[in-house]
Parts: structure tokens; C-alpha cells; sequence
């Protein structure tokens, strides 16, 4: 099996072009689209990364992401925060709450696949 | 030494703008040479006719001729200056030039309204990109398919080895997201709901447009003497809804107050707003409204009337002379109108009067009254009402008010909010 990414998205086609990408970069890619319930899927694939959108149905990515750092498991994993609102004030908060990386909508293939690489480097 | 402009130097400076001989102007409108002059010096009042018939002859809107028209003028003109301090201008000239040449003042305050209500317009657009959620989710919509479409082609352009199923696959993907795209960007700009008309390029609000419409109509609605709603076939269904708001609560206080028995008793009293209520058994506020809302073509006396919310916002008014306040934020807080609003239930008479040249002394009845029942537990509602009106000269010492903070002259004035450009 190799190395696990958890995209959470609820758009069906970037999760469909996402998970097509880095599974070519040879990446086993989980998805889940319901903020509701995005923790669970966490514990349950325990992914090296998590690729993670700001709206989403059911609860905001910036509450999840305070979720992820606040449990000592998912404290240090890198999180990747997705958005269509590229705000200096939403990057800061996304930063304030312990995002690796704030990457704005639409972004490139190229950019993803680059981050993804970085982030899971070390 | 400053002095007021009357009708009949506005006559002449108009005749002699235009390069008309007295003789021949007096000859158009079929008067004596003699008694034209007269008029010119302001040794005799015009009005009515007369002036309606000067004013077509010199191609000007006869409002422009009529007394009192500088100082209705000039504060507005003071207010579109301060609106642009990097342009230097002849503040000196300013009333020579509303005396001479009226029709520019008028179109530059005009103009200068119309940038004011742009920018609220822009203001509350931004607003409304900020923190309406239905346009948040609107904009997400959009930009997350633009993003899906681009990914997917971003795929199908660099990956030439991608199998038939795939390729498939992700050619239907961008088809219908390309679709959803088009849905949602028209339900943006629905939300947006930018309507502008072209030729008359106007984006007021339906209370601009609503007030625009009175101002048409002599601030006068017919209809609610009988109780009945007007028929505008001419506004849009938003102004026509505040109109007939306004139609209803017409009605409903010249039902209390019919126009007859109305009138005769306003005549009994010298348009007394307290003896009214007495004699009536309303409401002061309803008075107040009622003094302002009689048949223009019946002899009244000219009265204005301003009416405001708690938040001091102005919710109607009918100018009268250079009276008029300023919508929202810029009226001056020293108005009758807002010194009700500090004790509800009060009535507060002043006479009042604008610093400035030989500007008109009004007298002022203001009264904050609760809308609406009275509940228990619940917020009460305020709206403060105020009459004006013309003050009797030399009656009383009229009390300052200023035009607002911008252009007023008035000195160590605690209520000022703005350094004024003046």
C-alpha cells in the first residue's frame, strides 16, 4: 500500500481529478466529502496528509482543522487548507488554527502535486 | 457686504445672460418696460403667473427664479466641494456663482448627489459580498467548478497516455461542470442584482426613487383622502411599495383628521399643531404629518415636514425652502427632529435658523412617539416627527442649526463630528 492522503471536498469532480493525480503520483488517496463526520474518516485511514476544504457541508474545514490540532494524534499531521476565498484575513486564520498550507481555488494540478511532494517530504 | 438674492435680481442677471434688452423682455410677457425694472430691483414681489411666464421666456426653470433659491443651493454646493479638498476652488464666488449662472450650480449639485448615491450603492454591494452568505455560497459554487473544469482539462491535456474510459470520464465531468457553471454564475449575478437602465442610468434605491416620485407629485397623495391607494404605473414594484406605505399611513391619519373639518380648525388656530391634537383628540405626530400633507393647491401655509427612526436615520421628509436634512449621518444633530429622540413623548417647539446669508428662520414641532401597539416585554419601536415651517420674522431669536458638520461655520460647537472645509 503506498502512502496515504485523506482528501476531505464535497465538489465530486475536483475529488474525481484530485484522487486521478496523485494516485498516478503513486499515492493511495482516501476522500470524504461531510464535515460532519470528517474526524472519523481521519482515525479511520490515518493519512500521512490531509487535503482539506474550508466549506464544506455540515461542519467548516477551520473547525475541523482546530479539531485535528487539538488531538494528539493528528497534531503534527500536514494539512493542507483548499478555499475559494483567498482573504489575507482567511489565510491568517487558517494559519492562526495550525494549517501547513493555504492553497486558493482554482489552483493547478501542478501546484497540488508539488505541495503534496513538500509536505510529506520529511 | 453679503445680501440675499431676490427674484428680480435673478431675473435680470438671467435677461442679461442671455443679451435681452428690458424693453423686449417686458414686451414678451406683455408688461410695461417701467414696471419690469421695478421687478428687476425688487421694488415690487412676483410670483405665480408672472413669474411662470419670465421663466419661460428666459429658457430657466422658474424654480431657479424663485427667492430663497441660493441658499437651497449653496449648502449643497459647499457640501460637493468638500467632497473633492484636493480641488481648489473660489470659495468666495460661490453664491456669484449660484446668482449667476443657477442652472451649473444646480447641475453640480446634482451630480455631486448622484456620486453620493453611488457610492452607498457601492458600499452596500461590498457589504453585501462580505457577509451574504446566499453570495459566499453562490461565489464558492462557482470558483469550486471552475476549479473541478480546470483540474480535469489540466488532466486531459497533459496526460496523453489516459486510457478511453478516463478520457470519457473526464470529458463528461467538464461538460457538466461547465453547465453548473453557467447556472451558477447566472444565480450570482442574480444575487448581486445589479439592475441598471440604460438611458436613464439610474441605480437609486426604491426610497430615492420613491421620494423622487413625491417630489413629482407636490409631496401630495390625493388618494389617501379617501382612503385608496395610488395607481403608479411609472416605479418599479419596490418604490411603488414604499409609496403605498406611505399612501396607507396618509389614509389612515386623514381618516382621524378629515381634510374639511381639518382645515377649517387649522385655520381657527393659526395651523397651531398642539391646539389641533387638543381639539381632535390625536396624537401630536399625527398633526405634525397631517399640517404637512394638505392639498398644495389650496391655500396653507408652505410646510415641511422630517420624520427619523431611533437610529436617527431619515425615513421621510417633504422639504420646504432650503430645508432639507440630510438622509443618513450628515444632518446636524441640533435639529428639533433628534432632540426628541433624547426624551420620547416630549414636544419640542424652536425657532431655528441656519448660520449664513439671510438664511430662512423656521419654526420647528417635534415629538418621538412609539409605532405600532404596545407590548409588554417587547422593544418599542420610536420614530421622532417634525413640522417646519416658515418662522414670523422678529418673532424670537431663532436658535442655530447647522447644514452639517462639512460645510457648517458655527464655532466650538459640541455636537460637531467633521472639521468643516469652511
Amino acid at each position: 500500500m503506498g502512502r496515504r492522503v485523506l482528501l476531505i471536498e464535497d465538489e465530486p469532480n475536483i475529488i474525481e481529478a484530485i484522487s486521478f493525480l496523485l494516485s498516478r503520483d503513486g499515492w493511495t488517496v482516501h476522500t470524504h466529502s461531510d464535515g460532519e463526520t470528517a474526524m472519523e474518516k481521519v482515525a479511520q485511514s490515518a493519512p500521512e496528509l490531509i487535503i482539506l476544504d474550508v466549506m464544506l457541508p455540515g461542519r467548516s474545514g477551520y473547525d475541523i482543522l482546530r479539531d485535528l490540532r487539538g488531538a494528539p494524534a493528528t497534531a503534527n499531521v500536514p494539512v493542507m487548507m483548499l478555499t475559494a476565498r483567498g482573504q489575507a484575513r482567511d489565510r491568517e486564520l487558517a494559519e492562526s488554527l495550525g494549517a501547513t498550507q493555504f492553497m486558493t481555488k482554482p489552483f493547478s494540478n501542478a501546484e497540488v502535486l508539488d505541495s503534496v511532494r513538500t509536505l510529506t517530504a520529511s | 457686504m453679503a445680501y440675499r438674492v431676490l427674484a428680480g435680481t435673478r431675473v435680470r442677471n438671467r435677461r442679461l445672460d442671455l443679451g435681452v434688452s428690458q424693453v423686449d423682455l417686458a414686451r414678451q410677457i406683455n408688461i410695461s418696460g417701467s414696471y419690469l425694472n421695478l421687478i428687476e430691483h425688487n421694488r415690487r414681489r412676483i410670483g405665480g403667473a408672472l413669474l411662470a411666464e419670465l421663466a419661460q421666456v428666459l429658457k430657466i426653470d422658474v424654480a431657479l427664479l424663485e427667492d430663497g433659491t441660493t441658499e437651497a443651493v449653496l449648502g449643497p454646493l459647499n457640501e460637493a466641494a468638500a467632497a473633492f479638498p484636493q480641488v481648489r476652488i473660489e470659495e468666495a464666488k460661490a453664491e456669484s456663482l449660484v446668482e449667476r449662472f443657477p442652472g451649473w450650480a444646480s447641475l453640480i449639485t446634482a451630480q455631486a448627489a448622484r456620486i453620493a448615491q453611488l457610492e452607498e450603492r457601492t458600499r452596500t454591494l461590498s457589504d453585501r459580498l462580505a457577509h451574504d452568505t446566499q453570495i459566499a455560497n453562490s461565489l464558492h459554487e462557482v470558483i469550486s467548478t471552475a476549479t473541478a473544469i480546470r483540474s480535469t482539462a489540466s488532466i486531459l491535456a497533459e496526460t496523453p497516455d489516459l486510457d478511453s474510459d478516463w478520457q470519457s470520464r473526464f470529458h463528461s465531468n467538464i461538460d457538466t461542470d461547465s453547465e453548473r457553471l453557467a447556472e451558477s454564475s447566472k444565480a450570482l449575478l442574480g444575487f448581486l442584482d445589479m439592475e441598471v437602465e440604460t438611458g436613464s442610468g439610474a441605480l437609486a434605491t426604491p426610497i430615492e426613487a420613491a421620494e423622487a416620485a413625491m417630489a413629482g407629485r407636490g409631496y401630495y397623495i390625493p388618494e389617501a383622502e379617501t382612503q385608496t391607494l395610488p395607481d403608479m404605473p411609472d416605479v418599479d414594484d419596490a418604490t411603488r411599495g414604499v409609496i403605498q406605505g406611505w399612501a396607507v399611513r396618509a389614509g389612515l391619519d386623514a381618516q382621524r383628521l378629515p381634510l374639511v373639518p381639518f382645515t377649517q380648525a387649522a385655520r381657527a388656530v393659526a395651523y397651531d399643531p398642539a391646539r389641533l391634537a387638543a381639539w381632535f383628540q390625536v396624537p401630536l405626530e399625527v398633526v405634525l404629518r397631517r399640517l404637512a400633507h394638505l392639498p398644495p393647491q389650496e391655500d396653507h401655509p408652505a410646510m415641511g415636514v422630517a420624520e427619523c427612526d431611533a437610529a436617527g436615520v431619515v425615513t421621510y421628509q417633504k422639504p420646504v425652502l432650503d430645508f432639507r436634512l440630510a438622509r443618513a449621518g450628515a444632518a446636524c444633530p441640533l435639529w428639533p427632529l433628534y432632540q426628541a429622540l433624547t426624551q420620547p413623548g416630549r414636544a419640542v417647539r424652536r425657532v431655528v435658523q441656519m448660520p449664513g446669508v439671510a438664511r430662512t428662520s423656521f419654526e420647528c414641532f417635534a415629538i418621538a412617539a412609539p409605532v405600532g401597539d404596545v407590548v409588554f416585554g417587547a422593544e418599542q419601536r420610536i420614530a421622532a416627527t417634525m413640522l417646519v415651517r416658515p418662522a414670523k420674522e422678529g418673532a424670537e431669536t431663532p436658535g442655530i442649526v447647522g447644514p452639517g458638520c462639512r460645510v457648517c461655520s458655527i464655532e466650538r460647537c459640541e455636537s460637531r463630528r467633521h472639521p468643516s472645509i469652511i
